[in-house]
């Protein structure tokens, strides 16, 4: 991808809005945040016609930055709004930015029939394996042994694996990145962007604050060497062993798919119910 | 040929009303959920608006309907959707979102037998003060409740011609009798029906501020993705849309939000009345209790009893002004209810002791039958 004039950026944020951003020095959002935005802009798209829709929780924070359309709906709830929004004006370009808690605990049930509808939305899900805004609680992708506020002595759940789970729920297009591979991350992003159909990129992002500090895992800085070290892309992944696989995961697109979409299959509808309705007339 | 005139009396539903004034008011985007006794409505937007090349979606769950609705009516669409007391529960959160963010939509609530599943699908009307008070935090609301089909296809515009005037949520309370009765009704010709829309911006882009409003208290709001780049939140926020915790901004945000409905209050307040000028006992009623009320004064009247019906068709803003001046005078108040007295505590506020005010609560899944009131009247007169 072209590199992207810091002018360019400027442009594209929001300056009657106070920065520094709200997030903890050192958090991957502001990583994502820059990716989201050089993305925007290589792809050519009218910042008018573009629209960001979140939920709450450190990631409910990330439209306000950008000069765009932006919604900070309430918690768990950005694909239904997204959804709404969509459906109203097929020409926009809608993409969510959730949590990991937001999108698949308290919205999971959004999330899978959201991927089941194929309905043309993108889908940014920060994962951070914790909820980092109340104080690090548990979520669905805390791993299993892992400490947090809400589990003293050790979390006892399975966890989910997002990008499987959205895959499996029906997704169109199912990336992973993180904030580390951050030029790879922005390709994801990019492709998310250009796919027709429910497109979902889950994006790794470590939260010193709270997962790293009481699973004493070191600061930012070694909470993103661990990326380096365990992230595998996704063609070599597919040739490794079960044991190779061990404490590591893949980054790269996972699904990539063509279906209809449901606006395709909602724009039949409406021919057929008007010709009914003109057959009836006469 | 001459064109023969349309004939618009029609033999309607409840339900069947709602979904046909909405469609009458510019509804042009509908995400539901299926429930008893509220389904009709949903079915009905189901066939009419993909036909009309309009979005109809049912979704996942409530919650997921109403953040649809908020969703689309940001998007420009006038939205609605209906659900009976579950469901109800399930918005409450949205429904916040709706008033801070001050989002106009439609929700009808077709009330049944609660709390919880309760009776499905026995009439009740027990959600009254649900409606006022469901989400958390201290808000205005506009919650209309219709007590005939004819009434439901005129207050389903009513319903949103206050949430395009007001930008705001507006409520429509049905219950489970008015909602499956068929009554002839008479429907206005097509454009003889007073349709309001949404105030939009008429400054360029870069001078609006989407929750700046001039005297009538109301912002105007544009529709996103039409160039105008700007902020929703349900946090508290600024004029520009952006969170802020400064009192000399939160203070005026508040006042703003209960003074745009507050200050049209005259506006808000829709009542009947039957038989009030000589009136000696007053009946104050709403939804099918109403209709039970109003055969009640007629019979009344023919036993050479003096009753009067209010008919309340807006519970909220309650409409005091109307209540006090039905009260003024009268020997005696019954307010009959398929709740345990929400409606009759609000009639009690409002009367001040002047006037004896009873309730007359029933939650056995049944109606109130006017003989049953003519019977409680005669033992309290």
């Amino acid at each position: 991808m072209p590199p992207v004039h810091r002018s360019v950026v400027y442009e594209w944020l929001r300056h009657d809005k106070k920065f520094p951003h709200v997030w903890c020095p050192g958090c991957g959002l502001g990583v994502l945040l820059g990716s989201l935005v050089r993305t925007l802009v290589n792809s050519g798209l009218d910042k008018n016609r573009v629209v960001l829709v979140s939920g709450i929780g450190c990631s409910g924070r990330l439209p306000v930055y950008v000069d765009v359309g932006s919604v900070h709906t309430t918690h768990g709830r950005a694909l239904t709004f997204a959804t709404g929004i969509k459906l109203a004006n097929p020409d926009l370009t809608v993409i969510t930015v959730m949590g990991d808690g937001d999108a698949t605990a308290i919205g999971g049930n959004h999330l899978i029939h959201a991927a089941r509808r194929n309905l043309d939305l993108n889908a940014i899900i920060v994962n951070n394996l914790n909820y980092g805004m109340t104080g690090g609680q548990y979520s669905p992708t805390t791993p299993m042994g892992a400490k947090a506020t809400t589990a003293r002595y050790g979390h006892i759940e399975p966890s989910f694996d997002i990008s499987a789970l959205s895959a499996t729920a029906g997704a169109a297009f199912v990336a992973r990145s993180t904030v580390y591979h951050v030029t790879q991350l922005d390709k994801m992003l990019s492709l998310m962007l250009q796919k027709r159909g429910f497109s979902l990129v889950e994006v790794l992002s470590p939260c010193h604050t709270n997962f790293g500090r009481q699973n004493k895992l070191g600061s930012q800085v070694d909470m993103m060497k661990t990326y380096k070290r365990d992230a595998v892309r996704q063609e070599r992944w597919e040739k490794m062993s079960q044991e190779e696989r061990e404490g590591r995961f893949s980054i790269g697109v996972l699904v990539d798919r063509d279906h209809p979409t449901y606006l395709d299959h909602y724009a039949e509808v409406c021919q057929r119910a008007a010709r009914l309705r003109e057959e009836a007339k006469s | 040929m001459a064109k023969t005139p349309v004939n618009r009396a029609r033999l309607l539903q409840g339900n069947e009303a709602i979904a046909l004034g909405a469609l009458a008011a510019g509804c042009d985007f509908f995400a539901g959920y299926p429930i008893t006794p509220a389904s009709e409505i949903t079915e009905i937007m189901s066939r009419e608006l993909p036909a009309l090349g309009h979005p109809f979606i049912q979704m996942e769950d409530e919650i997921a309907s109403i953040g649809c609705c908020l969703g689309a009516s940001l998007a420009g669409r006038k939205a609605m959707t209906a659900t009976s007391g579950p469901g109800f529960s399930l918005m409450q959160e949205n429904l916040g979102y709706a008033c801070i963010a001050e989002i106009p939509t439609v929700i009808v609530n077709v009330m049944r037998a609660g709390p919880s599943t309760g009776m499905p699908t026995n009439p009740g009307q027990g959600d009254v003060q649900q409606a006022r008070w469901g989400t958390h935090g201290d808000h205005p609301a506009i919650v209309l409740c219709p007590a005939s089909v004819g009434e439901c296809f005129e207050v389903a515009v009513q319903c949103f011609n206050f949430a395009e005037r007001f930008r705001t949520p507006v409520v429509l309370l049905s219950d489970e009798v008015v909602a499956h009765m068929r009554e002839k009704v008479t429907l206005p010709a097509e454009g003889q029906v007073e349709v309001i829309n949404r105030p939009r911006p008429l400054e360029p882009p870069d001078w609006y501020k989407p929750y700046k409003a001039d005297g009538s208290q109301i912002p105007r709001l544009a529709d996103l993705g039409q160039g105008y780049r700007y902020h929703v939140t349900g946090l508290v926020h600024d004029e520009r849309g952006f969170p802020t915790r400064r009192a000399d901004e939160v203070e005026p945000f508040y006042a703003r939000l209960f003074n745009k409905i507050s200050r049209n209050f005259t506006m808000l307040e829709m009542v009947k009345g039957v038989a009030l000028e000589d009136a000696e006992i007053l009946i104050i009623a709403y939804g099918c209790t109403a209709r039970s009320a109003q055969a009640a004064v007629r019979l009344g009247r023919e036993r050479g009893l003096k009753l009067g019906l209010l008919q309340l068709i807006s519970l909220w803003p309650f409409p005091r002004r109307p209540v006090e001046e039905a009260l003024a005078g009268k020997k005696l108040c019954l307010v009959p209810e398929l709740n345990m007295g929400q409606i009759s505590r609000e009639v009690k506020r409002v009367n001040n002791g002047r006037t004896q005010v009873h309730r007359h609560s029933k939650m056995d899944g049944s109606m109130i039958t006017p003989e049953e009131l003519l019977a409680r009247l005669r033992v309290l007169s």
